[in-house]
């Protein structure tokens, strides 16, 4: 495999990773509010507490990485979704410092706000990513410079939302699947009823948006239809989330935990499956799009780069999962909690 | 993109920045203060300092979630704000960036949990590991994007080539890059200058506590180790700031002529302590010596520095703010040299506390780190003008071509009210939290803190005896 393809397959595992972890604690972020009473609220605010802030390192991580190695897509994407990338900049402001600031005085109606502000701003910032990366499966229009001509209404069209509510339910119950491992008692129990809901809710609209991909977006598909093998992705995705139930009915909650990780990360390695090797489609000419070869840095810098990764990304996962062992089990609130 | 953007691009990446950049110093600096304090505990065993250091882990906490969260802004306003920028650096730039991820955020976050909710969950020895590290990190953090912006200043380790799309600066030596004529210089400067944001903030609080007569013992602890960092960091600036004016002399010379209102070509340079620069008559009104700044350079007042007027009208910085915020700058500077000096003085002679006076200058002190940080960075960045990477792209031409004026201006209105939001916000839990005071518990042992505590430590001495 080639340097470029490499990092394109990079890319795609810090945005895998990232909308795993960050996934689960903006789902717990979009339940916030369904959670009644100021303890539960704290228990599932500090079931999150400890991992948050690592989590979204990897959205920052991946914005650096996509800057040394596609710097064209970099570029053209921010610039190109600028007012749709503020406005989830501010929700994502938003549900850091609520994590932070609410427990800090006893008021209700202190409390009450930051709650508001963090369930907002997590549905907010799940649902603007979801728009985000439907747009990236669906392709924008750009310009021979790479520009991209459509504004923010462009954006919000309905294959990109459909896929934006499917991420924000997709983020929920795999929160919830995560509340359910973290907690106990009556909240467990309540968090456990809405499990199933949210399954039926996201099959339903994974099922929706696989036919309004085929339909609407064949170019997904192409790479399958001339490589079958690659057929196995979608299977190997319908199995984890088809396995998601079967392992909540026997009460293996972690084990559901794993399924719907892998269910996202294997979302992600669809599309990008489907994308390779464009990074961002033009849809209105498809020679403006950007590839992994016209977007990217020279081969010495994505060589540098690699080396940069190799060194840094065990130590990464050896202090993640550090801190994951650190803080297993089930929540406590203690005198250093939220 | 029209004639309104550049400018207003500028604005709103230095508002989004300025405020991002109040956080960070105090993180840097607050987290040199934790190793300290939780070293001092380590040694001692004396409950007091596990009290001190875990009061201010709780003011770090505060200033490092803003910090996260205004900073995660940054990480994508190059590509908003300036994509003919990104596209024309992201070679060189993006790099520095991707490293200041994957080898500083990762390890911050990672540690700051052990950190904060830490302490009774691993051993003592860790936890103080985890705070090194978590100092570590917001270090390393520093290194990578000063690395990148030095790169700005004083480009090395690339070269211009035709790239897919266009003319674009390439790496060609990654060490020469990270080790660019200005970064080591630059890095100290700011990194110390972090150090002070930090000491003076502990200053501020605890000579409060003083003033006020609460927290007494806890204070003194506090104000104690504060003083000394800020003396050392407060000296160490003089240093390193003599340092980066030699380097900017030597590397930038528009900038430093900016800096010094030095405007004649071959003449030597006089140093101004406070003035007004006379733009069209290209002098310089005020408090001047002759030819200081020639000796500060070159140890003789009479060796000619390179002035304005050898530089062509185009490629010269605004003059009048890079001096009046360089000078300002420095004025502080000063000023917390002499200030922390004198209240060591008053500590040694033991009257620091009946100077109440003195108390009251060190509450109010915190901001002056805070101000120099500030006027550094204006003088550091508008004396670069026109330049957004030195010689190599004017700042005019790096703006995002599909942006326009009225996305920029959504975008700063925006960031404004969020930002003066939370400001007030920080403010108001700083307040809370000094008012709070140190948690009394924190100054006793584990056995005294929670009553399902002392049941797991009688259970847990039972069951060695037993054993």
């Amino acid at each position: 495999m080639d340097l470029n393809s490499i990092w394109f397959v990079l890319v795609a595992v810090l945005l895998a990773g990232y909308a795993i972890l960050d996934g689960f604690d903006l789902g717990v972020g979009i339940l916030h509010l369904f959670i009644r009473g100021d303890t539960e609220r704290r228990l599932a605010m500090n079931a999150i507490g400890p991992v948050w802030d690592g989590n979204e390192v990897w959205l920052v991580t991946g914005g650096g990485a996509l800057f040394a190695a596609f710097p064209e897509v970099y570029a053209s994407a921010f610039s190109g979704f600028y007012t749709a990338l503020m406005l989830l900049l501010v929700t994502l402001i938003f549900r850091a410092v609520a994590i932070e600031f609410r427990s800090k005085r006893p008021s209700p109606r202190w409390r009450q706000g930051w709650d508001i502000a963090f369930a907002a701003g997590s549905l907010g910032a799940a649902l603007l990513m979801g728009v985000a990366f439907g747009n990236i499966a669906a392709g924008v229009p750009m310009d021979a410079s790479h520009n991209i001509t459509g504004g923010l209404l462009g954006l919000l069209n309905p294959y990109a939302l459909l896929v934006g509510v499917t991420t924000v339910v997709l983020f929920a119950m795999h929160g919830a699947i995560y509340l359910v491992l973290k907690t106990e008692g009556d909240l467990q129990a309540r968090v456990h009823s809405w499990v199933r809901p949210l399954i039926v809710w996201f099959v339903i609209l994974y099922a929706l948006t696989t036919m309004a991909t085929l339909l609407w977006q064949p170019h997904l598909a192409e790479r399958m239809r001339a490589q079958p093998a690659w057929f196995l992705v979608p299977v190997a995705t319908m199995l984890a989330v088809a396995n998601v139930p079967r392992e909540i009915f026997h009460g293996r909650e972690f084990r559901a935990f794993l399924s719907s990780s892998a269910a996202i990360g294997l979302l992600v390695a669809l599309i990008g499956v489907g994308l390779y090797p464009n990074l961002l489609l033009a849809s209105n000419a498809p020679a403006n799009s950007l590839t992994i070869v016209n977007a990217a840095s020279s081969s010495k810098t994505l060589g540098i780069m690699l080396i940069i990764a190799i060194i840094g990304v065990p130590l990464v996962l050896a202090y993640t999962a550090g801190i994951y062992w650190v803080f297993r089990g089930k929540v406590k609130l203690e005198k250093t909690s939220y | 993109m029209d004639d309104l953007t550049p400018l207003l691009a500028r604005i709103q990446f230095a508002v989004t920045i300025g405020f991002h950049y109040i956080y960070p110093p105090l993180s840097i600096g607050l987290g040199i203060f934790l190793v300290i304090v939780e070293g001092l505990y380590l040694k001692t065993r004396e409950p007091l300092w596990r009290q001190v250091a875990r009061y201010w882990t709780k003011v770090f906490a505060l200033t490092f979630a803003i910090g996260v969260a205004t900073g995660l802004v940054m990480e994508f306003e190059f590509g908003t704000n300036w994509a003919t920028y990104s596209r024309f650096v992201g070679d060189v730039f993006g790099s520095a960036l991707a490293a200041e991820g994957i080898f500083a955020f990762f390890l911050e976050s990672g540690f700051l949990a052990l950190l904060l909710f830490g302490w009774d969950k691993v051993g003592p020895k860790m936890h103080y590991l985890a705070t090194i590290m978590v100092c570590l990190g917001a270090h390393f953090s520093a290194v990578w994007i000063v690395v990148a912006n030095s790169w700005m200043h004083t480009p090395a380790g690339h070269h211009i080539v035709q790239g897919p799309n266009g003319m674009r600066a390439e790496i060609t030596d990654f060490w020469a890059l990270v080790f660019n004529p200005s970064s080591m210089d630059r890095l100290s400067h700011v990194l110390v200058g972090a150090w002070l944001a930090g000491a003076f903030l502990v200053l501020s609080i605890s000579a409060w506590y003083l003033l006020k007569r609460k927290h007494e013992v806890f204070a003194r602890a506090s104000l104690k180790v504060g003083l000394i960092f800020a003396v050392v960091a407060a000296l160490l600036q003089l240093v390193t700031g003599h340092a980066s004016a030699n380097g900017v002399a030597k590397n930038q010379p528009a900038k430093f002529a900016a800096m010094e209102g030095h405007y004649s070509a071959k003449a030597a340079a006089d140093l101004t302590v406070a003035g007004w620069v006379d733009e069209e008559q290209h002098t310089v009104k005020g408090l001047v010596i002759p030819g200081g700044t020639s000796f500060l350079l070159h140890q003789d007042f009479t060796t000619p520095v390179t002035g304005l007027d050898a530089i062509s009208t185009d490629e010269r910085p605004p003059v009048q703010i890079t001096f009046q915020a360089y000078h300002a700058m420095i004025g502080i500077g000063m000023s917390l040299i002499g200030l922390s000096l004198l209240a060591l003085f008053l500590w040694w002679r033991g009257r620091l506390e009946s100077s109440r006076w003195m108390l009251w200058v060190l509450v109010f002190a915190v901001f002056g780190p805070q101000l120099a940080n500030q006027l550094g960075w204006m003088a550091a960045e508008i004396g670069r003008q026109p330049w957004i990477v030195q010689g190599l792209m004017r700042t005019r031409d790096a703006v995002s071509p599909n942006v326009d004026s009225g996305q920029i201006m959504f975008s700063l209105l925006l960031f404004t009210t969020v930002y003066l939001g939370l400001f007030a916000a920080f403010i108001y839990l700083l307040n809370d939290k000094i008012q709070h005071g140190p948690d009394p518990e924190d100054a006793h042992g584990p056995l005294m803190k929670l009553p399902h505590k002392i049941t797991e430590a009688l259970g847990g001495h039972r069951a060695d005896g037993e054993g």
